[in-house]
C-alpha cells in the first residue's frame, strides 16, 4: 500500500478501494516499526484516526476533494492547534500551540489527515538535522548517515514511506537539500507564494513553505492546497493559483535550460558530475537546448546569507524570552536572569551562534559593513538571475556539492556545513523557486539535481521534473529494509 | 577580524544570551572564523548597488482600521509559565538596571 504515490492512494480511495481509516492505521503502524529513524517528534495518532474517519464520512457524502482522507507529515515549525509544536528546540518543548498556521488550515480543509510532526533542524538552522534537541532524523540509506536539514525528518518519513507525502520548509535549501540526500522530490515555491502565518519565523525575507513527495506530480497536488493569497500574512503574494497538475504533461520540446558554469566547474565530484550529465542528457532527447550560462557571484552568495539570515533571525527570536510561553528557567533572580538564562538553556548551540552573529551584523559601527553589505551583494545575485533568465527557461545543477555525510562528521566546523549550501542558498536570496528530483545514486547514496525557476513559475519547474520522471525511475528507488524487497529498489 | 572575549560578552548582553567562561574560547573562535568567512564579501565594489532587503518590491498592505479579532486571553495564556489576574508575571527588575 505505502508504495504508492498521492496520485495513486487518492483513486484508490475515490474508487473506495481503501478507507482513509485503513491507510493511516497502515502509515500510524510503519512509523512505530521504523521509530529508530527518529524522523517525528509527535506521532498524533487519535487525532489522525478521527480526521481518517471523519475524512470517510466525508467521501460517502460525496464531498470528498483529492486530498481527502491522505495521511501526510507536517514539520514541527507549523502551529497546530492544540498540538505541541517544538520547532526542533528545546525553547518550545512545552509548546501547545493556540491556533494552526494558514497551511496546516488549507490540508485541513481539504481533508488531509495528519499523522504527526516531524523532527527538523532547531528552528530550522541547520543542513543535517543534527541540531535538533530531539536528536539527528537517519537517512533510510545509510542509518550512520544524515537526513539533510533542516527539514530531515520529513525527508526520511517520505523516503521510507512512512507517510506519502510531507511539508518542509526551505531559507537556505531546507527541502531541496535533505530532498536530495534521501532521494525524494522537494519543491521552494516563489517567496511570497505558500503563507508563512503560523511558520514560525527563522529568516522573514527568505523562508518559503513547501511541499516534500515522491514524484513532482505529487509535490503539485500537495502545491495546490498550500499556495494562495493570505491577508495574515504580509509578505503573501495576491496571485491566482494555478491547477499546477495540469501543466504536468505539457511537452517540453524547444525548453532552454542553463548550466551555470559555476555550477559545473573542477570543484563539482567527478561521480555527481556524471549523473548529472546523465539527466542532461535525457532532457536533450526530450527536445531541449542546453546552454552554458553564468551566475558569477555564486561563491558570495554563502557568505551574504550567512549575514542576512542570522540578522533575521536574531530578530526574530527575540520573542522568545521566558515570558508569555516556551521554556522559562527556574527560579529567575530578575529579568535579566529571565530572559539570559531562559533563552540561554532553551536554545542550543547553532542557534545562538546565528544570533550573536546576527546582533553584532546589526549592531552600532558594523551594520553597514556587514548587513547593508550583504543586502547589496543580495541584490547583485538577484541580478545574475535576472541577466540569465533572459537567456533561458530554467537552470539545471547538482542540488548539492556532496552526497549524505556520516552524522558527527561537520559539527566541529560550523563553516564547513555552511558550504554545502553552495547550490541552493542564491535561490532563497533571490526568491526564486527551486526543486529538487532523485536523479541517481553514488556509492549507494541518492543524488539530486535542482532546476531553478523564474519568479512565479512552479508550474513550469513540475512540469520539467516531471517530463524527466515519466522517462526515467530513480524517483521510484527505495532502499530495500523500508520495501520489503518489493519495489524496484537499488543496492 | 578577530573577535575578543569583550566583544563575545558585549553581543551576548545585546542578544540576551550567557556564554559561560569554559565556553567563551569556542564561542570566540568560530564567531570570529564565521565573520572572517563573511568578509570575502568585501572583494566585491558594491558601492552603487542598492540594497535588496526583500526579493519581491512588496509595499505594507494596510487595511482599514476596525477590530477584527476577538479577545482570547485566556487561551493564550493557557500556554504562559506564570499569569494572575491577567497579567503575565516576571521577577522585578532591580533598581538601577
Amino acid at each position: 500500500m505505502h508504495y504508492k504515490t498521492i496520485a495513486e492512494l487518492a483513486k484508490e480511495l475515490e474508487t473506495k478501494k481503501i478507507s482513509s481509516v485503513e491507510l493511516t492505521q497502515f502509515f500510524l503502524e510503519r512509523i512505530k516499526q521504523f521509530n529508530h529513524l527518529n524522523s517525528f517528534i509527535t506521532v498524533t495518532e487519535e487525532e489522525a484516526l478521527q480526521a481518517a474517519n471523519a475524512a470517510d464520512r466525508q467521501r460517502m457524502q460525496g464531498k470528498a476533494t483529492r486530498l481527502t482522507g491522505i495521511p501526510l507529515a507536517q514539520k514541527d515549525i507549523f502551529c497546530t492547534q492544540g498540538i505541541k509544536t517544538s520547532c526542533g528546540s528545546k525553547m518550545l518543548d512545552n509548546f501547545i500551540s493556540p491556533y494552526d498556521a494558514t497551511v496546516i488550515k488549507h490540508f485541513k480543509t481539504a481533508g488531509a489527515v495528519m499523522l504527526g510532526k516531524t523532527n527538523m533542524d532547531e528552528f530550522a538552522m541547520g543542513s543535517s538535522n543534527e541540531n535538533s534537541y530531539y536528536g539527528p532524523v537517519k537517512n533510510p540509506w545509510d542509518l550512520t548517515r544524515v537526513a539533510g536539514g533542516s527539514s530531515g525528518g520529513s525527508a526520511a518519513a517520505v523516503a521510507a514511506y512512512l507517510a506519502p507525502g510531507a511539508t518542509g520548509t526551505d531559507t537556505g535549501g531546507s527541502i531541496r537539500q535533505p530532498a536530495a540526500l534521501t532521494g525524494i522530490t522537494g519543491l521552494k515555491p516563489t517567496y511570497g507564494r505558500v503563507s508563512r502565518y503560523g511558520m514560525i519565523a527563522f529568516a522573514s525575507s527568505l523562508d518559503q513553505g513547501g511541499p516534500m513527495a515522491r514524484s513532482a506530480e505529487d509535490a503539485a497536488i500537495l502545491l495546490n492546497v498550500m499556495a494562495g493569497f493570505d491577508e495574515m500574512d504580509s509578505t503573501s503574494v495576491n496571485m491566482p493559483v494555478p491547477d499546477y497538475t495540469a501543466t504536468l504533461n505539457n511537452s517540453i520540446k524547444g525548453l532552454r535550460i542553463g548550466l551555470p558554469k559555476e555550477f559545473f566547474n573542477a570543484r563539482l565530484d567527478n561521480n555527481i558530475a556524471k549523473i548529472l550529465q546523465e539527466a542532461i542528457k535525457e532532457y536533450e532527447k526530450l527536445g531541449a537546448t542546453i546552454q552554458e550560462i553564468s551566475l558569477p557571484r555564486t561563491d558570495l552568495s554563502i557568505p551574504a546569507y550567512y549575514i542576512i539570515a542570522p540578522a533575521e533571525c536574531s530578530s526574530n527570536l527575540a520573542r522568545f524570552d521566558g515570558v508569555r510561553y516556551g521554556y522559562r528557567c527556574a527560579n529567575p533572580k530578575n529579568l535579566e536572569d529571565l530572559y539570559k538564562r531562559s533563552r540561554s538553556e532553551g536554545f542550543g548551540d547553532e542557534v545562538k551562534r546565528r544570533i550573536m552573529i546576527g546582533t553584532y551584523a546589526l549592531s552600532a559601527g558594523y551594520y553597514d559593513a556587514y548587513y547593508l553589505k550583504a543586502l547589496k551583494i543580495r541584490g547583485l545575485i538577484r541580478n545574475d538571475f535576472i541577466a540569465a533568465f533572459k537567456k533561458v527557461d530554467v537552470i539545471l545543477g547538482p542540488t548539492t556539492p556532496i552526497s549524505a555525510f556520516k552524522i558527527g562528521e561537520k559539527t566541529a566546523d560550523p563553516v564547513s556545513l555552511y558550504l554545502t549550501d553552495i547550490y541552493t542558498i542564491a535561490v532563497n536570496l533571490a526568491g526564486l523557486p527551486g526543486i529538487s528530483i532523485p536523479v541517481g545514486f553514488s556509492q549507494g547514496l541518492p543524488i539530486g539535481m535542482q532546476l531553478i525557476g523564474n519568479l512565479f513559475e512552479e508550474a513550469r519547474l513540475l512540469n520539467v521534473a516531471h517530463s524527466y520522471q515519466k522517462v526515467t525511475d530513480w524517483h521510484t528507488a527505495a532502499p530495500k529494509e523500508y520495501a520489503n524487497g518489493e519495489k524496484s529498489i537499488i543496492l | 577580524m578577530s573577535l575578543t572575549a569583550n566583544d563575545i560578552k558585549k553581543i551576548a548582553h545585546l542578544a540576551r544570551l550567557n556564554v559561560p567562561e569554559d565556553k567563551m574560547t569556542l564561542y570566540t573562535e568560530q564567531l570570529s572564523k564565521i565573520l572572517n568567512f563573511a568578509a570575502q564579501m568585501n572583494q566585491v565594489d558594491v558601492t552603487h548597488i542598492e540594497p535588496l532587503a526583500s526579493p519581491l518590491a512588496l509595499n505594507q498592505r494596510l487595511r482599514p482600521d476596525v477590530v477584527t479579532e476577538s479577545n482570547q486571553r485566556e487561551i493564550f495564556q493557557a500556554i504562559a509559565p506564570q499569569v494572575e489576574a491577567g497579567l503575565y508575571l516576571v521577577p522585578q527588575v532591580i533598581e538601577g538596571e
